[in-house]
């Protein structure tokens, strides 16, 4: 399944709007970082308001997305993680350690709106 | 002659047939033999149990008006239950009492040594009826003894069902009572936890709050643990998660009043405290959150 990417601004959003296979993800990944590369993009938002549930492997790929696309000098911030999703995931020790996280798309945005203001 | 044992368990006292040299009698007959006695000496025998009741220092919580009005109800109910052998309404009974006597401070070893008490004023008294009798006194005895071990045994527990219902009552309404999660500004939350925190407690602290962050879109919480005295490892371990489970919902968690004996069992479990944010008291706190916030607070000029 291809998750849908919206452009807005300098900015990418990606909304993930189901449980994706452990090969969804790894496309995911790949696609999320390539259109990075195409646009410029400052910043990318990673929507998971949908997923009710967040596997190690999934809390692994959301790390190297984040990875890959801090090499391309911009920043990833994950938006909407449920609360029962946040619980189950700190219990796992799924802790998404340096990487940036908000309630929602619009504080997403707002997050990335000052960082990139405060670097031009 | 063989005799047959009348089995407690049974809800219904059977019919038997008990052979003597003289006659044979049904216990069931003896039974409502026993019945019309207690009946008939009602008045005496509650008196008798009522003075006994105060001798023996029991239900010192009531005035002596409260316990005569008691006194009528369980001896009629004691007598009801002994005639037709069935005890769901003594036991609704007992619970009914029971509610009403436990916030009046009447303790476990008074009810049943006022039911037990009730037993003896009602033995002694078969005793002094029948004591022409052994025989009829045994067989009457014989029928008395199970129903009254019986409606003891379902008055005590009844008591003891019916507090044990209203501690688990009180334990949630505390457990609910003590976790409020409050919002103070815009974007702001504090979590002020106060008394002892056991894995449960914890749990349902970190539900409540996730909850809160979200509804009240927060970006700042505040933790005070001021009021906790002491927590283990497992529950230490449970705050940390909560601030890492805060974080991922885009919150930045603010701990603070960590008394010393808490801060030595954070460190021994090998905390990253690089992780968690921690200020000394409430006051500091709040000060940090509204920075973090872009909040600044300045006096009111005042304008002579």
């Amino acid at each position: 399944m291809e998750v849908p990417l919206l452009k807005q601004g300098n900015f990418l959003i990606a909304t993930i709007q189901a449980a994706l296979t452990d090969a969804d993800l790894l496309q995911f990944r790949a696609a999320l970082v390539q259109q990075v590369v195409r646009f410029r993009s400052q910043g990318v938002i990673v929507d998971v308001t949908s997923l009710d549930v967040m596997d190690s492997f999934a809390s692994r790929t959301l790390r190297e997305i984040a990875q890959m696309i801090r090499l391309r000098g911009a920043e990833t911030v994950i938006v909407g993680i449920q609360p029962e999703v946040a619980f189950a995931m700190v219990q796992l020790g799924l802790k998404l350690e340096d990487v940036t996280t908000a309630l929602d798309l619009e504080e997403g945005l707002a997050h990335l709106s000052r960082r990139s203001t405060s670097r031009a | 002659m063989t005799r047959i044992d009348t089995s407690p368990d049974s809800a219904q006292i059977q019919d038997e047939y008990i052979e003597t040299a003289e006659n044979t009698r049904p216990a069931s007959v003896l039974l409502r033999e026993l019945v019309a006695h207690l009946r008939d000496n009602r008045t005496q025998l509650r008196e008798e149990w009522a003075r006994r009741i105060t001798e023996a220092k029991l239900l010192t919580a009531m005035t002596k008006d409260e316990i005569f009005a008691e006194a009528t109800s369980v001896y009629d109910n004691y007598v009801e239950a002994l005639e037709t052998g069935t005890f769901e309404a003594l036991q609704a009974y007992a619970r009914n009492l029971s509610e009403r006597i436990i916030p009046r401070g009447v303790e476990t070893d008074e009810v049943v040594g006022i039911v037990l008490l009730l037993r003896d004023v009602l033995a002694r008294s078969l005793f002094a009826k029948y004591q022409t009798d052994f025989t009829k006194l045994n067989r009457i005895l014989d029928a008395y003894e199970p129903a009254a071990n019986r409606i003891a045994n379902t008055v005590a527990v009844g008591f003891v069902q019916e507090r044990e219902r209203i501690i688990r009552e009180q334990q949630e309404a505390i457990r609910e009572l003590s976790t409020p999660v409050l919002q103070v500004r815009e974007r702001l939350l504090i979590l002020p936890i106060i008394g002892v925190i056991d894995p449960q407690r914890a749990r349902q602290l970190t539900e409540q709050l996730l909850r809160g962050i979200r509804t009240n879109r927060a970006k700042v919480v505040v933790i005070d643990i001021t009021g906790v005295a002491a927590m283990d490892a497992t529950v230490a371990n449970h705050l940390v998660q909560t601030v890492e489970a805060s974080r991922l919902l885009g919150a930045t968690v603010i701990v603070t009043g960590l008394s010393p004996e808490i801060a030595q069992t954070i460190v021994n479990i090998g905390v990253d405290l690089g992780k968690m944010n921690t200020v000394g008291d409430l006051q500091g706190g709040i000060e940090q959150a509204e920075r973090l916030l872009g909040y600044k607070v300045v006096p009111l000029v005042e304008t002579q």
